[in-house]
């Protein structure tokens, strides 16, 4: 059977969302469910003085309602966080619904059950809360000042300091020696995650036997599962998480949410089915936010430009309160301001600080992008003091091939890589030197349009994660994967996997990887997923985890499968098992090559159980939990090129060139899909996206027609190749590559921003570059008529 | 009220609240869960159908306003069991993730051939700006729709 991975086989998952039979949370039908409203505060930062809800409960259809204070007791803790980064943090207790103060703009303070969800609604409009009005604090700079304190019982803003700063004296060294520093402070402006599903919950009691099924737009059906069961005081046993189809996450789907959880207690408490979906203005205010970070961002570099030292000090916005893993955000980027280099030195420093705005958490890259943002631009900056091209100080200072495995200087071990290649690749595609010489040419020539170049190297570390680092990282999980094979009767092949996609197309890479080891058509294989009752070990779907370590799982699995197979083929064939070889499904005896036994017929034999060895067990299943003995450290270099008109600010993005390297690849289909949507992720952040808070906490891009998500017509096609560099971290060499292109795509699209606009001695500009941003920078440099001087 | 109209063929007459919306109606009356709904300010194109044979946002037409109308949603596009050529250059170029925009960007794409059977990439970008999807990029629903828009010829069938 010809092999299957490497090949660019169309997703199983595509003819079910293709004909609309796929089934979304907000799909199903649940019979006699009531629907929940959720009232939310208008205020940033109020105390709830009183909640009448007596008008509401008045009107037709309407079931119940309740405020924080009447659902107190339905919690049996607090909602969880699961990464207290430090022993000191601080963590404000905080419910599914305010008890007594609404901290932001969409905090839950009251909900109504209907019999139908515009009866909800429309009742949740006449739900009548007397506030207190408390002073909001939405800058993050004023926010560790106290001045105006979040949660009054902590006495502080401030959530805690993780600090990585393994020789203090060699930074110290390295800075008081440079010959070149670079300062700069970037700002990571909070991103809304804007999945195009909003988040939807269903809540079905099985009033006799206690048991509770909960369907939810997740990526966490397994981790939800734990937390939920602790938080509402229900049975472990007791409660099955469901994520039907998922439409998108982007780590916006990675926490644990008020609203599953109060589907969950308010099924119980009216013993009916509950159900809610999101609109998508609360989607922008009632689910987590991502990045939101002030970044001051120091390199030394000797006289060649040869980095010496990073020292990075980050301010993090935690927003009102830690969600899952809000705090640990930062941290998956803490190693990462080395990037790409060879840095000798390093100092990491963040603190977390509270403000009246919607909690922050995991969003596309969670960490890493901020971290590769932060040095790229850096980069670029010490490139110009140095004065040597972007490229050139890149391919300085990256870390050498033959330095694999390498130790940064931040505490990883880089697993494998070969940096300069995919760099060289990818200013072939772009036509580097053209562009550059045309760059010349139309600068001296004095036009209005501007041309710039902007690079990007970057290095992710993904597959999340080993559970001692995890462990020594403070995160109360461990990192592992599961796998289930089975063979069925007819030599149908079921897997069952701990991961839980929502458009990564796992089946479809799962059953490859399953065809190739078990010799079995890729069609013929059935992935069972998202359900803690079909596949109750998992720890799920983020940070580009799912193949390397899912998949490793999956591979560990099949290679257990063979192992048994083995055991019985060699008892069929009459012969002992070292004398048998197996390749692309069939066993075969050593020196005879016509006696031969198909592992399906093994798998029949195995189900008849007629003739098996003395003390075999009948059936051919195994089950596999990887623990990764490390990250894996994915790689690339993306160069993008813009065009900048200096009498309109507008930037339009000429071409986007990416080579990646993901390891072994095993559906390339699969991975430019993932590279493309990554790469307009990134280069949104650059160009058009920004959760925009005003002085009194309310959200002003609280609608898509105010946050600009990017259309078809924002962005190009883009160019993209791989090189491939295999992991030797797990055994199919796999890598991940989820996040690659967000991460690689704003600091790219940024630095060719700067690089046009560098002949206006423009050094920075904040993102989202938007034309009124670039316009008045271009003014306040000294304007334009005729272009720059 | 009474509102009748045609979806994907068969007859759905029912009464109804005058605020209901078409995609509600769709979804909720006709049953009809194909049409996703991805935002509540005309924003998404998430809820595209073709109302008369024309792509519409579902989620700003009433109902009402769609009486005695021939609404096809992503149900009828194709006889069960199979594809549209649409959805076929869909699944080929890899044109879809999670799947949620899909329904819509597919009849969005529909309605466009039909407008113009041989657009450049230039027009099927412009012509999408009403479709947001956050998986891909856009990078290869651009190439499905092109893909489409060649194997078509000029005939391009709805």
């Amino acid at each position: 059977m010809t092999a299957v991975v490497g090949t660019r086989m169309l997703r199983k998952e595509d003819p079910e969302l293709l004909t609309g039979e796929a089934r979304f949370v907000d799909d199903l039908v649940i019979p006699g469910a009531l629907h929940l409203a959720i009232v939310r505060s208008p205020h940033a930062h109020a105390t709830i003085k009183s909640v009448d809800l007596t008008a509401a409960l008045a009107q037709p259809g309407v079931v119940a309602a309740f405020s924080g204070a009447d659902l107190r007791s339905e919690w049996a803790g607090p909602m969880p966080c699961a990464w207290p980064v430090t022993e000191d943090m601080l963590n404000p207790e905080h419910f599914p619904i305010a008890v007594q103060t609404a901290c932001y703009v969409g905090d839950a303070v009251a909900v109504v059950v209907a019999e139908t969800d515009m009866a909800a609604r429309d009742a949740a409009e006449l739900v009548d809360i007397d506030f207190d009005v408390l002073p909001a604090v939405v800058d993050l700079e004023d926010a560790l000042s106290d001045r105006v304190l979040v949660h009054e019982a902590l006495g502080t803003n401030r959530s805690y300091t993780w600090e990585l700063i393994p020789a203090p004296e060699a930074v110290e060294e390295a800075f008081a020696n440079a010959t070149h520093t670079v300062v700069e402070r970037f700002v990571q402006q909070r991103l809304i995650p804007s999945a195009m599903e909003t988040r939807g919950v269903v809540a079905v009691p099985a009033v006799y036997g206690g048991e509770f099924t909960l369907y939810t737009a997740t990526q966490i059906p397994h981790i939800l599962r734990v937390l939920a069961a602790l938080t509402v005081g229900v049975s472990e046993s007791k409660l099955r998480v469901v994520a039907p189809s998922v439409g998108g996450g982007f780590g916006s789907k990675l926490d644990v949410y008020a609203e599953e959880l109060l589907c969950l207690a308010l099924a119980r408490r009216l013993r009916r089915p509950v159900r809610w979906s999101e609109d998508r203005m609360e989607n922008t205010q009632a689910t987590i936010q991502g990045r939101g970070m002030i970044q001051h961002m120091e390199l030394a570099a000797d006289a060649d430009g040869r980095v010496t030292a990073v020292r990075v000090r980050l301010l993090a916005d935690m927003g009102a309160y830690l969600q899952l893993v809000t705090p640990g955000i930062p941290l998956l980027g803490a190693f990462l301001y080395g990037g790409v280099y060879d840095i000798p030195a390093y100092s990491f420093v963040c603190t977390g600080v509270f403000t009246t705005k919607t909690p922050t958490d995991a969003y596309r890259g969670a960490g890493r992008p901020e971290a590769t943002y932060a040095l790229e631009r850096a980069m670029d900056a010490l490139a110009r003091q140095v004065g040597v091209d972007p490229a050139e100080i890149r391919r300085r200072n990256y870390v050498r091939a033959d330095q694999f495995p390498y130790s940064s200087s931040g505490g990883l071990i880089f697993d494998s890589g070969n940096y300069e290649p995919a760099l060289t690749r990818a200013m072939e595609m772009a036509g580097y030197d053209d562009v550059r010489a045309e760059q010349k040419e139309r600068r001296s020539a004095g036009g209005t349009k501007h041309l710039g170049i902007g690079l990007s190297s970057y290095v992710e570390m993904c597959g999340l994660a080993p559970s001692r680092v995890l462990s020594a990282l403070r995160y109360v999980a461990g990192g592992w994967e599961s796998s289930t094979v089975r063979f069925l009767p007819t030599g149908k092949v079921q897997v069952v996997t701990g991961t839980t996609p929502h458009g990564q197309g796992h089946e479809t890479s799962w059953s490859m990887i399953v065809a190739d080891q078990l010799g079995v058509n890729p069609d013929d294989v059935e992935v069972l997923h998202s359900d803690t009752s079909i596949a109750p070990h998992g720890m799920d779907t983020y940070g580009s985890r799912s193949l390397s370590v899912g998949g490793t799982a999956l591979w560990l699995a099949t290679e257990k499968v063979i192992e048994k197979a083995k055991l019985i083929a060699a008892h069929q064939l009459e012969v002992a098992a070292d004398d048998l070889d197996y390749a692309g499904g069939t066993f075969t005896v050593k020196g005879s090559p016509d006696r031969t036994m198909a592992i399906g017929a093994v798998a029949f034999e195995a189900f008849t159980a007629h003739n098996l060895p003395d003390g075999l067990e009948p059936n051919l299943e195994a089950s596999s939990h990887w623990d990764p003995p490390n990250f894996t450290f994915p790689f690339g270099t993306h160069i993008c090129v813009v065009e900048v008109d200096e009498e309109t600010g507008k930037v339009d993005v000429l071409k986007y060139v990416a080579v990646d390297d993901c390891g072994t690849q095993i559906n390339p289909l699969i991975i430019e899909g993932q590279v493309h949507g990554g790469i307009v992720q990134g280069a949104a952040q650059a160009l058009f996206e920004e959760a925009i808070y005003d002085d009194d906490g309310n959200l002003i891009t609280s609608s898509l027609a105010d946050y600009l998500v990017p259309s078809a017509a924002d962005f190009p096609s883009m160019q993209t190749d791989t090189t491939v560099t295999p992991s030797p971290t797990n055994p199919m060499g796999v890598k991940g590559v989820g996040e690659a292109g967000t991460i690689a795509a704003a600091p790219a699209v940024m630095n060719a921003i700067i690089d046009a606009l560098s002949p206006f001695g423009i050094t920075d500009i904040d993102m989202p570059a938007t034309p009124q941003r670039i316009w008045t920078a271009i003014q306040q440099a000294g304007g334009t008529n005729g272009g720059p001087r | 009220m009474k509102v009748a109209m045609t979806i994907n063929g068969t007859s759905q007459e029912h009464e109804i609240e005058a605020r209901v919306l078409l995609v509600q109606f769709i979804r909720d009356v006709a049953g009809l869960t194909g049409t996703n709904v991805g935002c509540d300010t005309t924003s998404c194109g998430t809820c595209t159908v073709l109302l008369d044979g024309e792509s519409v946002k579902s989620c700003t037409v009433l109902a009402v306003q769609a009486d005695g109308a021939e609404i096809m949603t992503i149900e009828g596009l194709a006889d069960p069991g199979t594809l549209h050529p649409m959805q076929e250059a869909f699944r080929e170029n890899h044109a879809l993730q999670c799947g949620f925009c899909t329904p819509g960007m597919v009849l969005a794409a529909v309605s466009l051939l039909k407008e113009n059977a041989h657009p450049s990439e230039q027009e099927v970008r412009s012509a999408l700006e009403g479709n947001l999807c956050r998986c891909t990029g856009y990078h290869n629903i651009v190439k499905a729709i092109l893909a489409a828009a060649d194997a078509a010829g000029a005939e391009v069938p709805a």
